[in-house]
């Protein structure tokens, strides 16, 4: 046990330089994302027949192939194209297109439970249908979307692991590297899969604070009734 | 000669090729509480949702102090704002507070400055009886409270004309009364309003003229009176002595309770 210790103590620096990586892919990814989620779910919802079949198009795409043939494509594909791109930014493309498909279903469901009542209510004081989108719909979904949008930022942040197969120094690289000099697969990757754990595990307990404070009385996806 | 405020003109309305109502004109005068009543079905809340243009009428015209707003290329936002619009199921907005629904209209639509929307605001959550309940969410508050928040962000408005629709029809029968109240407050003050609902003895007491409403068009319009005793046709008749069976015995238990139930609350504040 000791031992394992003393190894995970020479292993920190290298995972923690990792997890920093594995954390920028997750951030820019899931806010690249939310970006895009948002304008396709909107695009969905309200929009004319071109801005939905656009948006359906972009949706059925990135969530119909996998990740791991989308980071490819950017970054093996497209210097066919003329387009070369760092690894740094192929990775963080691939995560926030990704990303941005499954983010797009689970606003647009969220905008559809508001119903058209709260957009009726808003036009009816004289508001633009985009004021209405803005100040009273978007309010209301993005706080009812927290719940089932939780998984999003934690799906991503195991799945950044791809990166790895185009080199970016995530936590994966580093843990096959050191792996590979220490002949410890077992232990490096039990380590790995812990640091994983953990910042999952705070990821969540921020998650849950998120939807505490967004909490409005009486306003949850079963009471909000009448 | 009172000021006609709203004129519809031959207002017809088709929905997925049934029509709804046909051929509908009739006029409000300023201060006028003009109650429909009719089955369910016969487009009273389509004609009002018609006339504050959240729905397109398929033919006819409407006036709103004489000028024509269902030109096309009218500004219908700017419509709305000077109609007031009351739902049967209220329709706050959920996440403001009872005193931002009433103030969100006066900063984003009448561009208000924070303060003095805050202001008018509270002044018309008073108005309803509510100013103790201003911090309240929706979720907060009792069906009739919530009906009375939104009555208090349609009037804050500053509305030429409050249209409701069956305002009554989704309460618990206790908290009916506090409604109505709030409703018969407002045309004592002068309010014009034109009124959807079940409520006959509202409508007896309040209204200025009744208009029974039967399958897409007008059957009959008066006063309460001639409605209530002098009915021209049949099915006018039939219709109230239905409607007066069926709510009427409640009505006059809840009138008496509600007039205690208003003031308690009161009381409270």
């Amino acid at each position: 046990m000791s031992e394992w210790l003393q190894f995970f103590q020479r292993a920190l620096p290298a995972f923690l330089q990792g997890s920093l990586v594995t954390l920028q892919l997750t951030v820019v990814g899931l806010s690249m994302g939310f970006v895009l989620g948002l304008l396709s779910a909107l695009a969905r919802v309200y929009g004319g027949k071109w801005p939905r079949w656009l948006a359906v198009g972009y949706i059925e795409l990135f969530r119909g192939t996998p990740v791991l043939v989308q980071l490819f494509l950017i970054y093996f594909g497209l210097p066919g194209l003329g387009i070369t791109l760092s690894r740094m930014t192929s990775a963080y493309l691939a995560m926030g297109l990704n990303s941005g498909a499954y983010q797009a279903e689970y606003l647009r469901g969220s905008i559809l439970a508001i119903g058209d009542g709260q957009m009726m209510a808003g036009r009816a004081i004289g508001m633009s249908r985009f004021k209405t989108i803005w100040y009273i719909i978007l309010p209301q979904a993005l706080r009812l979307v927290i719940p089932a949008w939780s998984n999003e930022p934690i799906s991503l942040l195991k799945s950044t692991a791809v990166a790895f197969l185009i080199a970016v120094p995530d936590l994966m690289t580093k843990a096959k590297a050191i792996a590979a000099q220490t002949y410890d697969p077992i232990g490096t990757y039990l380590a790995v899969a812990v640091v994983y754990l953990v910042m999952v595990f705070a990821l969540s307990e921020l998650l849950k604070f998120l939807e505490r404070r967004a909490r409005i009385p009486g306003f949850e996806m079963e009471g909000r009734g009448a | 000669m009172p000021k006609t405020i709203l004129e519809v003109k031959n207002l017809t309305k088709i929905y997925a090729g049934n029509i709804v109502f046909k051929d509908i004109s009739l006029s409000v005068d300023e201060g006028d509480t003009v109650v429909i009543i009719g089955p369910s079905g016969t487009g009273k809340s389509t004609l009002l949702r018609c006339v504050n243009l959240l729905t397109r009428a398929d033919g006819g015209q409407i006036w709103l102090d004489g000028v024509e707003i269902t030109k096309a290329g009218h500004n219908e936002d700017e419509v709305r704002a000077h109609i007031g619009m009351v739902f049967q199921n209220f329709l706050l907005f959920n996440h403001l507070t009872a005193l931002d629904n009433v103030s969100i209209g006066l900063t984003r639509v009448k561009h208000l400055p924070k303060e003095g929307a805050r202001e008018k605001a509270m002044h018309e959550l008073q108005r309803v009886g509510l100013a103790d309940r201003a911090g309240h969410y929706p979720g907060q508050l009792s069906g009739g409270q919530q009906q009375r928040v939104a009555i208090a962000r349609a009037l804050a408005m500053d509305p030429r004309i409050m249209l409701f629709d069956e305002p009554t029809s989704a309460l618990d029968p206790e908290l009916i009364g506090e409604v109505l109240e709030v409703m018969r407050q407002l045309a004592r003050d002068g309010m014009t309003m034109m009124v959807v609902t079940h409520e006959m003895g509202f409508a007896r007491e309040v209204a200025n003229r009744m208009v029974f409403m039967e399958k897409g068009g007008i059957v009959e319009e008066g006063s309460p009176e001639d409605l209530f005793y002098r009915p021209r046709f049949p099915r006018t008749r039939e219709f109230l002595w239905k409607i007066t069976e069926l709510y009427g015995k409640k009505e006059t238990q809840d009138s008496a309770k509600n007039t205690e139930g208003t003031s308690g609350a009161e009381g409270e504040a």
